[in-house]
């Protein structure tokens, strides 16, 4: 064998994309993550004079960052069960079986997502406002709950078609009830998938500002809705930078997992691919 | 001691209004192993898969040992199925694939230990409990869910086309072994295939079946030597069935004729190219050599009676014939059908 080098043209296209996808993305992202970290920094010096954890200390000491904090993650973990618990037998009877009404249901959760959201919030606003749910946390549970089901229905449906029925048969066949073959052999063979789904809706609520903030505002405080009223309310850039560091956490969290799964090929599998 | 008895059994499909199995009637007996064999379509997973409850059927009844199991879920049933495609489970090893049965079963955790290696050993693959199933060749996959299924002593084992995604070496293996299994452990075995090289070298008995109905019900060399109706015959093995006419006695057809002593009228006869003498004549031939195949031990001269119908005889000394050569025909064994029934064997 002899090693041959060819020489490839540059690819100016492909640096053109990066460089702008680097300042698209990234540099946003470094000037917040630099406030976040900046005790001092006037214009027109283009680094911070003073770098620091001063406002970490003064956001970290403030009770409402902290209570907000256990209310979004609450929230999220509180829907994600929740709706896993509602969606995932009924994706598997979307899966599995044929009854009336079937392909309707289906279609109408995605329905739920083709009109613009803020008018169907107001709307179930107008809803709670009557049942006296505005302002509680099951009022928002119930209302993120609605922005998870197209995750985590059509995504689990897909997986669970694509579990071969004979696996499902032959599991009948040794002596497992349909409950028992959901749970030991579906649900496995779909795991990946859904686990992704799952990930999705736990991230999807956790950075849900409308909904929270129409029906909780202003009892109920989640993260997302508490760093806008921050950076609406405050001068201080660094209270609204030093939040959105901290907002990073999970989804940096749900992308080191979702990167696992998609890698792990059972994710395509439950495209049918 | 099981008997799988099945009455009257039909299955209509909603969808297309099909008659997948038509008023099927099968008693197998204890220990016995019957082979479903027919062509594609003609029911025979639909069968199966009733026997093991995963369709219903739309009237009949099935017992095994006496009792009713007709409306019995899948899960309660004393059967145990093997797939065309081994169906295990690929987040299991082999050993939890086996043990699943056992623990629904609340069988003590070493007595699974000592019945999964039992059955492991029985299907030659001791020791290959901590594989995954994704480690296994084609065979030791389909070994292994016959294992599955075997572990848990069922009363009546259901193969559907276990060996049809193999190579023909390993599946003529697999055949070999899982017969010699089912013979040792006595159990009722219903085995459903389209090859018939299958059906004949494994079954006790063999149910032919088309379009949902029973042909025909024999031990393997009655249905090859005396099929009952001429789909039969041209299923099994090969077959000319040559359609002609009786008159006074004599069958002819396109110059061939020979004695045939049934009432006048058309009717369809059959002879096995190894049944079939050919003799090479210069005058008063009754077909002509299209070719002539050498296979070493034997040829097969293929020939044509003067309308273009095609006839196989298989000859002893193929140099003999050539192609364009005039032949006389001989039958040394024939069977003669009307309406779909036998009604001549000589
Ligand atoms: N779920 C179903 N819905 C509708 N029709 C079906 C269904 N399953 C089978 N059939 C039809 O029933 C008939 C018998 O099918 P079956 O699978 O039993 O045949 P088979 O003998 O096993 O064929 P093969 O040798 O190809 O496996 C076919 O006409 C088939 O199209
Ligand atoms: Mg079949």
């Amino acid at each position: 064998m002899t090693s041959v080098t060819i020489r490839r043209p540059t690819d100016w296209t492909g640096i053109i994309f990066a460089v702008v996808l680097t300042l698209v993305i990234v540099l946003p992202l470094v000037v917040v993550g630099t406030w976040a970290f900046t005790n001092v920094w006037r214009f027109p010096a283009l680094i911070p004079q003073e770098f620091g954890l001063r406002f970490w200390n003064q956001t970290l000491a403030r009770a409402d960052v902290w209570s907000s904090i256990t209310m979004s993650l609450t929230l999220a973990t509180t829907v994600t069960f929740l709706s896993a618990l509602v969606c995932l037998p009924a994706a598997y009877a979307f899966a599995r079986l044929d009854f009336p009404g079937r392909n309707i249901l289906f279609f109408s959760f995605l329905a739920g997502h083709a009109f613009p959201k803020f008018g169907l919030l107001v709307a179930i606003a107008g809803i709670f406002l009557q049942l006296n749910l505005i302002g509680t946390f099951w009022g928002v549970v119930l209302i993120q709950l609605v922005g998870t089901l197209l995750f985590m229905i059509w995504i689990p449906v897909a997986a669970f078609q694509s579990v071969d029925r004979r696996m499902e048969e032959a599991a009948r066949d040794v002596g497992a009830s349909p409950m028992r073959v959901f749970w030991s052999i579906t649900l496995p063979q779909a795991g990946p998938t859904i686990a992704a789904a799952i990930l999705l809706s736990f991230v999807g609520t956790f950075y849900e500002t409308e909904g929270a903030w129409l029906i909780g505002a202003p009892q109920v405080r989640t993260l997302p809705v508490l760093m806008i009223s921050f950076i609406n309310n405050q001068p201080v850039i660094q209270y609204g930078a030093v939040l959105s560091v901290l907002l990073w956490v999970p989804s940096f969290i749900a992308l080191l997992f979702a990167r696992r799964v998609v890698n792990s090929g059972s994710f395509a599998r439950g495209f049918g691919g | 001691m099981s008997v799988l008895k099945i009455k009257d059994v039909s299955k209509i499909f909603p969808n297309g209004n099909v008659r997948a199995v038509d008023s099927f009637s099968l008693e197998v007996a204890d220990g016995e192993l019957v082979c479903l064999l027919g062509p594609s379509g003609s029911g025979k997973s639909t069968l199966l898969r009733m026997v093991g409850g995963f369709e219903r059927p739309t009237s009949g009844e099935m017992t095994i040992d006496g009792e009713d199991i007709t409306h019995v879920p899948p899960e309660k049933r004393p059967t145990g199925m093997v797939f065309q495609s081994h169906a295990l489970w690929t987040h299991m090893n082999v050993f939890k694939n086996l043990a699943f049965g056992l623990k629904l079963r609340k069988v003590a955790p070493d007595e699974i230990k000592r019945r999964v290696e039992a059955v492991l050993d029985l299907v030659g693959l001791a020791g290959y409990g901590t594989r995954h199933v994704a480690q296994l060749s084609g065979g030791q996959q389909q070994r292994v869910a016959l294992a599955r299924s075997l572990v848990l002593e069922p009363k009546i084992l259901l193969l559907d086309e276990p060996f049809a995604s193999l190579d023909q070496h390993l599946r003529e293996r697999l055949r070999e072994e899982v017969r010699d299994i089912q013979q040792r452990l006595k159990i009722t075995t219903l085995f459903v295939t389209h090859g018939q090289d299958e059906a004949l070298s494994m079954a006790d008995r063999i149910v032919v079946m088309r379009d949902g109905k029973t042909e025909q019900i024999d031990r393997p060399d009655v249905v090859y030597r005396e099929p009952q109706t001429p789909f039969v015959a041209g299923f099994i093995g090969t077959m000319n069935l040559i359609e002609g006419n009786v008159a006074n006695g004599i069958f002819s057809k396109a110059g061939y004729s020979t004695p045939l002593p049934v009432s006048d009228g058309p009717a369809i006869l059959a002879v096995r190219p190894e049944a079939l003498d050919l003799a090479v004549a210069s005058e008063g031939s009754q077909g002509k050599v299209h070719r002539v195949t050498d296979y070493g031990t034997h040829g097969l001269v293929d020939l044509e009676l003067n309308d273009a119908t095609r006839v196989k005889a298989m000859v002893s000394h193929p140099d003999l014939f050539r192609a364009g050569q005039g032949v006389t025909l001989a039958p040394r064994a024939i069977a003669a059908y009307r309406d779909g029934v036998v009604i001549h064997r000589a």
